[in-house]
């Protein structure tokens, strides 16, 4: 049997190479406006002569990607998606190109990016990731409910009306729970909202000298406060609730309340929602010290230092996060459906105020977060529901297991503050912030 | 000899065997009907069981976002030439620690499976750099030397087994007939281990198709296999589960049919040697 020129074959076919012009590989998560995006592409190729490769992952596979990929300079990639979490440590780096092209063309108008989005993608003042979408959390609530509970929802709730109100609309009988929570552990899931929560409380994660404070009576409040809230009021196994499981429940007519990420309300008010007519909208509750429970999330493009065409990249990202690109979205798509979040002008557009009856909480809910004084008392890092360091998720994902275990009552809450305490104590001490 | 078994036990196993593979079975058949529903019907809660509104938009959407038959063909181009490569390396190198053994053979044998132990993340950073390095990165010929390279042991592995089994006469017979090496191999080894040698490429082909971990991690769009095209349809969100059970379908039927074409050979192959 004569194999050797079949093997030859085979073999010189898997060698063969591509060739081509310019062309960027994008790397970007998986989600709606992102896909939007990948679909419009084609009208940058056609005016830049560009051509775009697309890499579209879930968010835990690009984030390994990306990672791996920046921290080995390794140059697969020209435009990456990133968030806030990522931008100021890899600025720091010096793994990040500066978008100082970006920022001098008066076309993208940098001006107009909300203050506090350009301010979680700058470190000292350079911007180096430019946001395409954004978001904040905020109270979503059924007006119905409300009134039948004999309340009026303020704008903007403390934390005792919360639980007030959340207890009066509790109906086991007819399947209501007062309020829906996240309890599903990860630094990303229960820990995203219990961190902004707590910064409301006064609670910090460290104290200047990185000390780890969940043995400080902030977490505590904070803690009781949450599981009290869940066992008077929330859903049955809600310690394996995320986002998607609690905006199912709330669709479905099963939530009286629910505090989450803002992008959330297109979907509230839309088709596949049974109270659509029946929702309301209030900034996350506060305790009156300050500071309010809601966190700070934006998708961001960015150069990396490895990228071999970074003045197409940097193209890119002006023609993806443009005002012009939320005019052609709102042209083919409808305002409802344009990437939130991101400039001052979407929120002064008439069109899109009539378009989303949240727009107005949205923005305040954005701009009263800060990721540089995220809570009462001074920190050593930057962010609002996470701290900016490499650290963080590892860290922030046990301790979100040990609260989801609190939550599911495998443990109480001073057994899981002290085992939070141990555990991030010892983590930090070995990554060598505390001396 | 064959053992007296009653009319009732026969029954009995049919049914267990049918159960379990249809237990088996239900996650594919699960994605096959899903990737005909909507979206709105995939995450529908109580769930249907067939479509109740049939659709094939999902493959559309699919092919729209994704370009599949360039997916294939770098599926194919690496698992194929992967598997060539490793039987081009693998078959000399059974040979000899089946028919030339030395003291150090079964060390030799345990050294090679035992790179097969380490998780693969353990060595991804130096491998990206070497990958970088050499310009590899998000290439077919760069993965088809790592897809090689990874199931080089059990190629190994596999053929020693086989070739262990056939009489080391008949090879000295060939070489008092004055056979060279060379064509002691291709003559006499190759064509009577036909059926071991088919089995390992085609264990090898569906091993390297289904790998995921490299392929994502080392392309980024012009080398993508069908691992990559399905990765790139999964969400958290849960929003596109009808899209990715559409994408995940085009890409495992190519190996289905392979593997439905082929598995006399491959369970053969996989008993070979079981039983003496």
């Amino acid at each position: 049997m004569k194999l050797t020129p079949f093997i030859v074959g085979a073999l010189s076919l898997a060698l063969v190479g591509t060739a081509s012009a310019e062309t960027i590989t994008i790397a970007v998560v998986n989600n709606d406006d992102m896909i939007r995006m990948q679909a419009l592409s084609p009208a940058f190729t056609a005016a830049s002569g560009v051509d775009v490769n697309w890499v579209v992952l879930e968010e835990n596979t690009l984030r390994q990607n990306v990672t791996t990929d920046i921290a080995t300079n390794g140059g697969q990639y020209d435009v990456m998606m990133i968030g806030p979490y990522e931008a100021p440590v890899w600025a720091k780096q010096g793994w990040l190109t500066p978008l100082d092209a970006l920022a001098a063309d008066p076309g993208f108008d940098i001006d107009d990016l909300l203050p506090a989005m350009r301010g979680a993608l700058s470190v000292d003042g350079t911007l180096y990731a430019s946001p395409f979408y954004g978001e904040s959390s905020m109270v979503y609530y059924r007006k119905d409910l409300m009134e039948k509970a004999g309340l009026t929802m303020p704008d903007a709730p403390t934390w005792e009306f919360i639980g007030k109100a959340a207890r009066a609309m509790t109906d086991r009988a007819n399947d209501i729970n007062g309020i829906c929570l996240r309890g599903k552990a990860g630094w990303g899931e229960n820990m995203a909202f219990l961190t902004a929560m707590s910064n409301s409380f006064g609670a910090r994660w460290f104290d200047e000298s990185w000390h780890p404070q969940f043995d400080q009576p902030e977490w505590k409040a904070t803690l009781d406060t949450y599981l009290s809230l869940m066992a008077d009021a929330g859903p049955a196994g809600a310690s394996s609730n995320g986002y998607n499981e609690n905006m199912t429940l709330f669709q479905q007519g099963k939530c009286g309340m629910w505090i989450d990420a803002t992008v959330a309300a297109s979907a509230l008010i839309g088709d596949k929602s049974t109270v659509a007519d029946q929702v309301g909208f209030a900034l996350a509750p506060d305790t009156g010290l300050g500071k309010r429970g809601n966190w700070l999330w934006t998708w961001a493009l960015a150069v990396p230092k490895s990228s071999q065409h970074a003045d197409a990249a940097q193209k890119f990202i002006n023609w993806a996060t443009n005002k012009a690109y939320i005019e052609t979205v709102a042209a083919k798509e409808g305002w409802a459906n344009v990437p939130p979040g991101t400039r001052t002008s979407l929120y002064n557009n008439p069109a899109y105020q009539a378009a989303a009856p949240f727009a107005k909480t949205t923005l305040d809910s954005i701009n009263s977060a800060d990721p540089q004084h995220p809570t009462v008392k001074p920190v050593p890092y930057v962010g609002v529901q996470f701290a900016a360091i490499p650290e963080f998720a590892g860290i922030a994902t046990n301790v979100g297991q040990l609260f989801s275990a609190a939550l599911a009552g495998q443990m109480s809450a001073d057994d899981a503050l002290k085992q939070a305490q141990d555990s991030t104590t010892r983590d930090m001490t070995r990554a060598g912030y505390i001396k | 000899m064959a053992r007296n078994v009653s009319t009732q036990a026969k029954v009995g196993f049919t049914i267990g065997a049918w159960a379990i593979a249809l237990l088996l079975f239900s996650p594919i058949l699960w994605v096959i009907l899903t990737a005909f529903k909507t979206e709105a019907e995939a995450i529908a809660n109580p769930p249907t069981f067939l479509p109740e509104h049939f659709t094939l938009e999902n493959f559309g959407a699919v092919q729209d976002r994704s370009d599949y038959i360039k997916h294939v063909t770098n599926s194919i181009l690496v698992s194929v030439g992967s598997t060539l490569l490793g039987l081009i390396i693998g078959i000399p190198a059974a040979w000899s620690m089946a028919f030339a053994p030395s003291k150090k053979t079964k060390d030799i044998l345990m050294w090679m499976l035992s790179t097969k132990m380490m998780p693969a993340v353990g060595v991804l950073i130096p491998i990206y750099l070497i990958f970088r390095d050499l310009h590899l990165l998000d290439t077919v010929h760069g993965l088809t030397i790592i897809m090689t390279l990874i199931n080089l042991p059990i190629i190994i592995w596999m053929l020693y087994t086989y070739f262990k089994e056939i009489p080391v006469d008949i090879l000295e017979a060939a070489r008092m007939d004055g056979a060279e090496l060379w064509n002691e191999i291709t003559h006499v080894l190759v064509p009577m281990a036909v059926p071991g040698i088919a089995s390992t490429l085609l264990l090898n082909v569906i091993l390297a198709w289904n790998e995921a971990f490299w392929t994502i991690t080392l392309t980024s769009g012009r080398a993508g296999t069908l691992t990559a095209f399905i990765s790139s349809f999964s969400s958290p969100q849960g929003l596109f589960l009808a899209k990715l059970s559409a994408a995940s379908l085009l890409a495992i039927a190519p190996i289905l049919i392979l593997g439905w074409f082929s598995q006399k050979q491959l369970v053969r192959g996989l008993t070979f040697g079981a039983v003496k």
